[in-house]
């Protein structure tokens, strides 16, 4: 099967909800799929790089723009 | 080192970002055992949210602790949303409130029963839960005739082991089943925090977080004070995420019963609270520079014009004979109102929430 990229709304969410979506998302993602997140609380710049190298998965890129922050994650391993 | 069967023991620990929590789990990696990490957000955790949210505080180190301390220890951590669950939590402890409106006793119990509970328990073989907790730290859930309690009432019973203070306590299942080495685990008790501030030093940790008062908002006096200010104007003990996110933003005035206004500080708290426009009626300066507010509750139209006086006071325009203010119902639309600032000795102290 092909790998999929989902998008996932995280604007106004603050610290740690961003990070509780990405995880929930992904839990039900394979790998080489794609999450791109858009968050508003400058917090998930440390908070879902850290989650993501703790449970082996790659963020592939991080923009901010005006208030708006998109992190690209790559899902890397299906193991929870 | 236990040497007890060739099995890989595993535990879960409830990581809440602070110190205890972080040489509790580190204590007993060092034993050999596979730790995993779980951090509950009840949406009353003290985290960067104020920081996010306030634009002096743009500066300040924005990371969420307990995936801090997670990689630090080198585990996986695995954040939970219970928000919903723990509601009932905060309206009707059991064992009641500390002094303020912390359910700290119930708070404890239901963390352990929660991880306890977690599928990974039994799917994942996980053995046992460890907590950071300490004899005597804290008044209300830390205490050696509650620490029982927890563990029964959670349903942890001798699967919960606290490593800094195991000494003080009956042994557990690991100590017993030889998994884990009592004797290196420790007697730690009472608010002293200087035998773990020692032990992080030997264990090599420069760096940790000690909030003051815990790591909840609900022992903070004032935010508890803001909190019994809803129910009790609400006429119900209820609250929604956006409430609670709401009680830690702004100045909160309550003219009339029957409305609060909640009014930003800075630019920060403006655009924060703008999001919220779409929910409450909100008011803007739009003749000088001022703060975003919004009304929580039901006013009538001349407690409008008193709201948007009172908005008025707090902009630049607070000494100018007219300012006019923008006001956005919930309908969406928008009307204007040009208004003569409230003078400062009619903002009552009383008001302030």
């Amino acid at each position: 099967m092909s790998s999929q990229t989902y998008h996932l709304d995280a604007r106004r969410l603050l610290c740690p909800m961003p990070v509780i979506r990405t995880q929930d998302m992904i839990s039900g993602l394979t790998e080489g799929d794609q999450v791109v997140v858009v968050c508003t609380d400058p917090g998930v710049l440390s908070d879902i790089p850290s989650w993501c190298r703790m449970h082996g998965h790659e963020v592939l890129s991080t923009t901010t723009r005006d208030r708006e922050i998109t992190i690209t994650v790559l899902v890397r391993s299906t193991v929870r | 080192m236990p040497t007890s069967g060739s099995k890989q023991r595993k535990a879960v620990a409830l990581i809440s970002g602070g110190l205890d929590s972080m040489l509790a789990a580190r204590v007993i990696q060092d034993q050999g055992i596979h730790v995993e990490g779980i951090n509950f957000y009840t949406g009353f955790c003290v985290e960067g949210h104020t920081h996010a949210i306030r634009e002096k505080d743009k500066n300040k180190q924005k990371r969420n602790n307990a995936l801090w301390v997670a990689e630090q220890l080198g585990i996986k951590l695995h954040i939970i949303d219970v928000i919903e669950e723990y509601k009932d939590v905060v309206i009707n402890p059991v064992h009641g409130y500390g002094q303020n409106l912390n359910p700290c006793l119930d708070c404890k119990i239901f963390m352990v029963n929660k991880a306890q509970a977690w599928a990974w328990m039994e799917q994942n073989q996980f053995d046992f839960i460890i907590t950071g907790e300490v004899v005597g730290q804290r008044p209300k859930s830390q205490r050696k005739e509650t620490m029982p309690i927890i563990a029964r009432e959670s349903g942890a019973d001798d699967r919960l082991l606290r490593p800094l203070s195991a000494q003080n306590l009956p042994p557990t299942l690991p100590e017993r089943e030889g998994w884990v080495d009592r004797d290196a685990l420790f007697g730690f008790h009472g608010r002293n925090r200087k035998p773990q501030i020692q032990l992080a030093e030997k264990l090599g940790f420069t760096e940790y977080s000690q909030p003051a008062g815990g790591c909840c908002f609900l022992t903070d006096k004032a935010y508890s004070n803001k909190l019994a200010d809803l129910w009790q104007f609400r006429g119900k003990r209820a609250y929604e995420l956006d409430d609670i996110m709401l009680l830690k933003v702004g100045r909160h005035l309550r003219p009339k019963p029957h409305y609060k206004l909640i009014i930003s500080r800075e630019e920060g708290e403006n655009h924060f609270l703008s999001g919220y426009r779409k929910q409450f009626i909100s008011l803007e300066t739009r003749s000088h520079y001022g703060p975003v507010a919004l009304i929580d509750g039901h006013p009538l139209e001349q407690d409008l014009k008193s709201a948007a006086a009172i908005v008025a006071r707090y902009s630049q325009g607070r000494d100018a004979a007219r300012v006019t203010v923008d006001i956005r119902m919930l309908d969406g639309n928008s009307h204007s109102l040009e208004i003569t600032p409230m003078p400062a000795d009619q903002i009552l102290d009383a008001w302030h929430v």
